[in-house]
């Protein structure tokens, strides 16, 4: 707390001078207001059971679609809760970065056809390797140039700025993420245009049920009473939940991850134990980015239509989650993603689909006021 | 870190980039753009000359929308004199530049009614400036006929009554729905369908509105609607009650980037059920492997069989380096020949109201349809029907209203 407020002592002081007023409004108030809050909490679990009672199948079937909306979610979320982290910024250019990790891939696919290299390599490859090892090339490439672009963002508009206050840094954030989109609709960039999307490989569908489990194809659709999902859900949880998994290993069980501790603690101090804070720095937005670019893939996949401004409402809500599993938390930014996952398509299923975002970012404002720290928030401790 | 600043810069930055999602970018739909047309500087005959003007967006955002509405009206013009001319006059074309604006429109219409004396006017293209030109030019008796412009404030003043001297060739929105719902029941014979709408698009909510009175006014049950809104990406809520209701027909009539999510994760549901919509499908950038199986309306095909279309795609091709007209250019074409029809049948250039009179009671046969006006000034004329299917649009059926 100390360090962060010597950082930055003007956002720190405008901010608890904004918040002074609330609270001297009386106890009472607050009541009514966690009164609110519990009837509307309520209201939500009555609703839920009641669709759920009533239809368990569709139920399903849109937790299904809301837990491959979530995994996403979690993936750019780690990329805002890391960066958060160790330098305190909140890098809302990262929804940008997430757009055009989705681009390099469809020009990786549509323009260089690199997802069939090993077919063309190697001719005598089975199909199937040959789509695996093509379809990891093309996400490895673009995880290698979102990671890249990061490095140069964090060079280029965030570095000089490190000792600014943390307003401006932020404000720079939003011109950075306003440059991505709009550079990106210039023609000779990616072009204002909706594209569709060429996979790199098949999505199939499958439906599981009391029969079993099966394809579903033209000929023989899912009966009735299953649930259905895609491939691509599958993939999507695998990948997000495998690289928690790999950020966990990394900041816990490696030396760089300890090095990304350390500066996330007290940074001036972790330059006096012979660590370049700037490279690990560097590195944090460059993994971060890596996992938005692999995210933007998926993304593309799953909804193949793709423009400059994809990646806005994705990186919101993932900012979102990321503040409600509590920001600087790398658990939290999973659980937070999950959670709006659910909200999000249970919103579209039961009340309307336009309302959605209404619903995500009116969970934002409830956990600014309820826990502003979220759910994996420690309040008064420097968190890595 | 303090909580509160967190609360601060995160409804902060919230805010600004909520504003900026506000400014997400329009489909344009981006025909192929036709070849130049040569500048035509016919000699006044001896039989004296009619003047036509053509508004067309040249330039602005919809550049290739401009260029195809000229080659098809200049096409037209020059059959026509060919032909000897009309009444014994020859057609001059006027062509200006109105950039799909109001202001530029504007100025373009009192330029040529003012200065050049026209009495006839072919355009604009877009509704948003044909409006006000419309204004003007009814208010100066001179005949206006829109080849494209589908918003009905067209030919109909905010006040409700007709203008009298406007008139457009192609259907407005709403037909477009009513053409579906007939071409739903009858030819597909499908009983219930299913109608997915963006609420905040006019031309969405039109299209579907009109579909589902003429449906269940056919005998059609809605057995679900439901909206979405333009920047979503994901349906699978709305498409997993598309499942529970098993509708025979999902209506859909939005644009290609929206029709491309959609149908693409209505494949990946296991829904086979077609999917239909309007001329908003009509793109290159249209996924035809996600839309496989799937109708939508249009104002004309290439592969329409009827000897007008023929005839004129072949003299389009000779005069254009062999490009394929889109219907930009169809409807221009036929709008200038309504319009020159309707000079010949009133016998005079000079006096508009017997012109307008005329025009009223063509029954003009054009590449796009057989044409006759409503009270409106709209045109009733048949739609096409085309079939995406095996990676290419196909025509289907033509619908008579």
């Amino acid at each position: 707390m100390q360090q962060a407020s010597a950082e930055q002592p003007i956002a720190v002081l405008s901010a608890d001078a904004l918040s002074v007023a609330p609270r001297q409004s009386g106890a009472g108030l607050a009541w009514i207001g966690r009164g609110f809050l519990l009837a509307l909490a309520a209201l939500v679990v009555f609703i839920l059971a009641r669709n759920l009672l009533d239809n368990p199948r569709l139920f399903a079937q849109i937790v299904i679609s809301g837990l491959q909306l979530g995994f996403v979610y979690a993936l750019i979320a780690l990329g805002y809760t890391m960066v958060y982290g160790i330098v305190r910024l909140i890098n809302f250019a990262h929804g940008d970065v997430f757009m055009v990790g989705s681009f390099v891939s469809f020009f990786a696919v549509s323009r260089f056809s690199l997802h069939t290299w090993p077919a063309v390599a190697f001719p005598g490859i089975s199909p199937d390797l040959s789509t695996l090892i093509g379809a990891v090339s093309v996400i490895v490439l673009s995880m290698i140039v979102c990671a890249a672009l990061a490095v140069v963002i964090e060079r280029v508009a965030y570095k000089p700025l490190r000792n600014a206050p943390r307003i401006t840094a932020l404000i720079t954030a939003i011109g950075v993420s306003f440059f991505l989109e709009f550079f990106g609709a210039l023609n000779f960039v990616f072009s204002p245009r909706f594209i569709p999307y060429q996979r790199p490989f098949d999505v199939y569908a499958y439906w599981i049920g009391a029969q079993g489990i099966g394809m579903v194809t033209p000929q023989t659709p899912a009966p009735d009473g299953s649930i259905t999902f895609s491939s691509i859900f599958v993939i999507i949880v695998v990948a997000s939940i495998l690289m928690q998994i790999l950020l966990q290993w990394l900041v816990k069980r490696t030396k760089i991850g300890k090095a990304m501790r350390a500066s996330a603690v007290d940074k001036p101090t972790t330059r006096l134990m012979g660590v370049n804070v700037d490279r690990v720095i560097s590195f944090t937005f460059a993994v971060g980015a890596a996992f938005a670019g692999l995210a933007g893939v998926l993304f593309a996949i799953a909804y193949p239509s793709i423009h400059t401004q994809l990646g806005i409402l994705p990186g919101l809500k993932a900012f979102v989650a990321a503040v409600l599993g509590g920001i600087g938390s790398i658990p939290g930014a999973l659980v937070g993603a999950l959670i709006m996952g659910q909200a999000e398509a249970l919103t579209a299923g039961y009340i309307s689909t336009p309302m959605r975002d209404a619903v995500a970012f009116t969970i934002l404002i409830i956990v600014l006021l309820v826990r502003p720290t979220g759910i994996f928030g420690e309040p008064e401790r420097e968190k890595a | 870190m303090n909580s509160r600043s967190i609360k601060m810069i995160s409804i902060l930055g919230a805010a600004a980039l909520a504003l900026a999602a506000c400014a997400a970018p329009r489909p344009v739909a981006q025909p192929e753009q036709p070849a130049e047309a040569p500048k035509e500087q016919p000699a006044a005959p001896a039989g004296g000359e009619i003047k036509i003007a053509i508004l067309a967006p040249l330039s602005g955002p919809v550049p290739t929308f401009g260029v195809s509405t000229r080659d098809g009206a200049l096409l037209a013009i020059e059959e026509w004199n060919a032909k000897g001319g009309v009444n014994g006059m020859k057609i001059v074309p006027i062509v200006e530049d109105s950039q799909c604006t109001a202001d530029p429109a504007v100025n373009a219409a009192n330029k040529v009614i003012d200065q050049d004396g026209v009495k006839f006017i072919i355009g604009e293209v877009c509704s948003k400036a044909s409006i006000p030109v419309s204004e003007i030019a009814n208010a100066k008796k001179v005949i206006q006929i829109s080849p494209t412009s589908t918003n009905p404030a067209v030919t109909v003043g905010s006040d409700g009554a007709v203008k009298p001297y406007i008139f457009r060739a192609c259907f407005i929105d709403p037909f477009q729905g009513q053409v579906a719902a007939k071409f739903a029941l009858e030819t597909l014979g499908a009983k219930t369908a299913f109608i997915m709408l963006d609420q905040a698009n006019d031309y969405v909510r039109g299209l579907a509105e009109f579909f589902e009175k003429s449906f269940t006014e056919g005998g059609g049950q809605i057995v679900g609607k439901e909206t979405y809104t333009d920047k979503d990406t994901d349906f699978s809520a709305i498409l997993s009650k598309v499942a529970e209701a098993k509708p025979d027909l999902v209506y859909l009539p939005d644009y290609y980037n929206i029709v491309n999510l959609v149908a693409k994760q209505a494949k990946e549901k296991g829904l086979t059920m077609p999917f239909m919509g309007g001329d908003g499908w009509d793109s290159s950038d249209l996924d035809l492997t996600a839309a496989d199986g799937g109708y939508f309306t249009n104002h004309y095909s290439s592969e329409d069989t009827r000897p007008e279309v023929a005839a004129f795609i072949k003299a389009y091709g000779a005069k254009y380096n062999g490009a394929v007209p889109d219907a930009l250019a169809v409807l221009a074409y036929d709008a200038a020949n309504i319009l020159i029809e309707s000079i010949k049948a009133a016998g005079t250039a000079d006096d508009t109201d017997k012109v307008r009179e005329a025009m009223k009671a063509i029954n003009f046969k054009g590449v796009s349809g057989q044409i006759t006006f409503d009270d409106n000034n709209n045109p009733v004329k048949s739609a096409v029907v085309l079939q995406v299917k095996d990676g290419k649009v196909s025509y289907n059926t033509t619908v008579n209203p």
